[in-house]
């Protein structure tokens, strides 16, 4: 039996009298990736927040490995440190160099010496076709460049959870391939993942299971091929119609 | 393939060539003009002569300026020791205001207040009153110099504008910078120390050092409690003398010390500005 990595239970998350997420149940296996798909405010940014505790949950628990990070007194920052996340606006830090930004938090979260963070991070952005660009600023980056440095940045920590919110939305079809191919080797190496998208081609590519969210519940649930091709709700019919319409399936 | 211009583009090049030459005929015509009519209206005022002689007098200047000088080092001494100290508390007064700690609640409100103070009193009203008022106190353990009040006067008033504008430019750093260094473990003070404060002092550093060329000039107003600086040296030559030209010798030299400061915030302020169009960033 493998072990649970991540597990959600109950979860309940709403803004004032907006309800975001209503009874919401998910646990996520090591080694295994789950894709949450559904419209813009469906919830799915929000349930990454609040798994990465930079939302307050109002009801259910969120255990991460075992642990109950949802507990009242819990040490967020030392959760955190845990959990990989990469967001859709990239937000590397722009006054630091690429090496600097992977190895800062190695640096001051996980204590590991200067030599060490460097040369663990070197081979990252060698092993990823990035290490000519380790001394320049995100400036000069590609937004290709740019989100997989901030990927290699949260991979290098070696969290026990890796949590992707949209991180291809704002990038153009060319440089959208170069990080799915990324995130795809990830999970070759075995990466525990959840992964928000609107990209329905890579769901079917890196899915062990893909989520669809309607107004902050789980509408269904199935592997890639029998969500994307035989949706049994009307509420996903609708959703890939859209996006077929969009051209985006 | 060799390329040939073509008469077009040549043509073209010519055009703009005319032009840059007439606007170049153009500034100098009209720097002539202006810069005669200042000269006849000054030189034709009738009390030039009297003021030539007691604000412009080559001899006063020459026999007031060791004096002069020995009082700008003075200055200039403030001015670094004030420098330093302005820098130091502003940006602990600008982090304290920018903390979120229940815990520094009480300091929170005391920084709010202070800023609030001291940038609304004018800096002659708080060097009046640090300066004599406390001497006044007469405990003997209290300093009473003259140069040293005055100093502390600069930095109360200074640490005020400081802070704030450094203050400014945490809150300019965009929150999904915080946000992301807090997704990677770090806590609310390294986020603070390795994300947001460089990220902010980058921000403001022209108009920080706008301030501190305007700290440069003020250090003269602590002549007003007796300091022997380089205005008050100029004063002395002056009583003396009845010539105002030391004076004049005074602001020259001041001029001179702050333009290296102006000059390098106008290249840095060009500079970002550029690097900002470059990325559309900061």
């Amino acid at each position: 039996m493998t072990k649970l990595m991540l597990d959600i239970r109950n979860l309940r998350k709403s803004y004032g009298d907006d309800l975001v997420i209503e009874d919401l149940s998910i646990s996520l296996a090591e080694h295994s990736v789950k894709v949450l798909i559904g419209a813009s405010g469906s919830g799915k940014s929000t349930l990454l927040r609040c798994v990465n505790l930079l939302e307050a949950i109002d009801d259910g628990q969120i255990f991460l490995d075992g642990e109950d990070i949802s507990e009242v007194g819990v040490n967020a920052d030392q959760v955190r440190s845990q959990i990989g996340s990469v967001f859709q606006s990239f937000n590397l830090f722009p006054h630091l160099t690429v090496l600097q930004n992977i190895t800062l938090a190695p640096r001051y979260v996980h204590k590991k010496s200067q030599a060490d963070a460097q040369a663990e991070a070197m081979a990252l952005l060698s092993r990823f076709g990035l290490s000519e660009k380790a001394n320049q600023y995100p400036e000069l980056l590609s937004g290709g460049q740019q989100q997989r440095v901030a990927i290699l940045r949260a991979v290098i920590n070696r969290p026990k959870v890796l949590l992707l919110d949209e991180v291809t939305s704002a990038l153009d079809p060319v440089l959208i391939a170069e990080v799915l191919a990324l995130i795809s080797e990830l999970k070759e190496s075995g990466m525990t993942m959840m992964i928000a998208t609107h990209e329905m081609g890579f769901a079917r590519q890196v899915a062990d299971e893909v989520l669809f969210l309607h107004n902050g519940r789980i509408c269904e649930v199935g592997t890639p091929e029998a969500l994307l091709t035989n949706p049994q709700s009307p509420e996903l019919s609708a959703f890939l119609t859209a996006l077929r319409g969009a051209g985006r399936l | 393939m060799s390329y040939l211009p073509s008469p077009l583009r040549l043509q073209r090049e010519a055009a703009r060539r005319l032009a840059s030459r007439r606007s170049t005929w153009l500034a100098i015509a009209s720097t002539t003009v202006v810069g005669f009519i200042i000269v006849v209206v000054i030189s034709g005022a009738p009390g030039f002569d009297r003021v030539r002689a007691s604000f412009f007098s080559a001899h006063y200047a020459w026999s007031a300026l060791p004096h002069v000088l020995t009082g700008l080092w003075l200055n200039l001494r403030v001015m670094l020791i004030a420098e330093v100290f302005v820098l130091i508390f502003g940006l602990l007064i600008a982090i304290i205001r920018t903390s979120k700690s229940p815990v520094l609640y009480p300091l929170r409100l005391i920084a709010a207040l202070y800023t609030d103070i001291f940038r609304g009193l004018p800096l002659l009203l708080v060097l009046l009153l640090v300066g004599l008022g406390i001497p006044g106190l007469q405990l003997s353990w209290l300093p009473n110099s003259a140069v040293l009040l005055g100093t502390v006067s600069l930095i109360l008033t200074y640490s005020a504008y400081v802070a704030e504008v450094i203050r400014a430019g945490i809150e300019a750093v965009n929150p999904a910078q915080r946000m992301a260094a807090r997704a990677l473990g770090f806590s609310q003070t390294q986020t603070q120390r390795f994300v947001i404060l460089p990220q902010a002092l980058r921000k403001v550093t022209p108009p920080l050092l706008n301030d501190l060329v305007s700290l440069q000039k003020d250090s003269g107003l602590i002549s007003v409690l007796g300091a022997i600086d380089a205005i008050r040296a100029a004063g002395i030559e002056t009583a003396q003398s009845f010539n105002f030209t030391p004076y004049l010798v005074a602001g020259a030299l001041f001029v001179a010390l702050t333009i290296p400061l102006t000059r390098f915030t106008d290249w840095l302020t060009k500079r970002q500005d550029r690097a900002r169009q470059h990325q559309g960033q900061w």
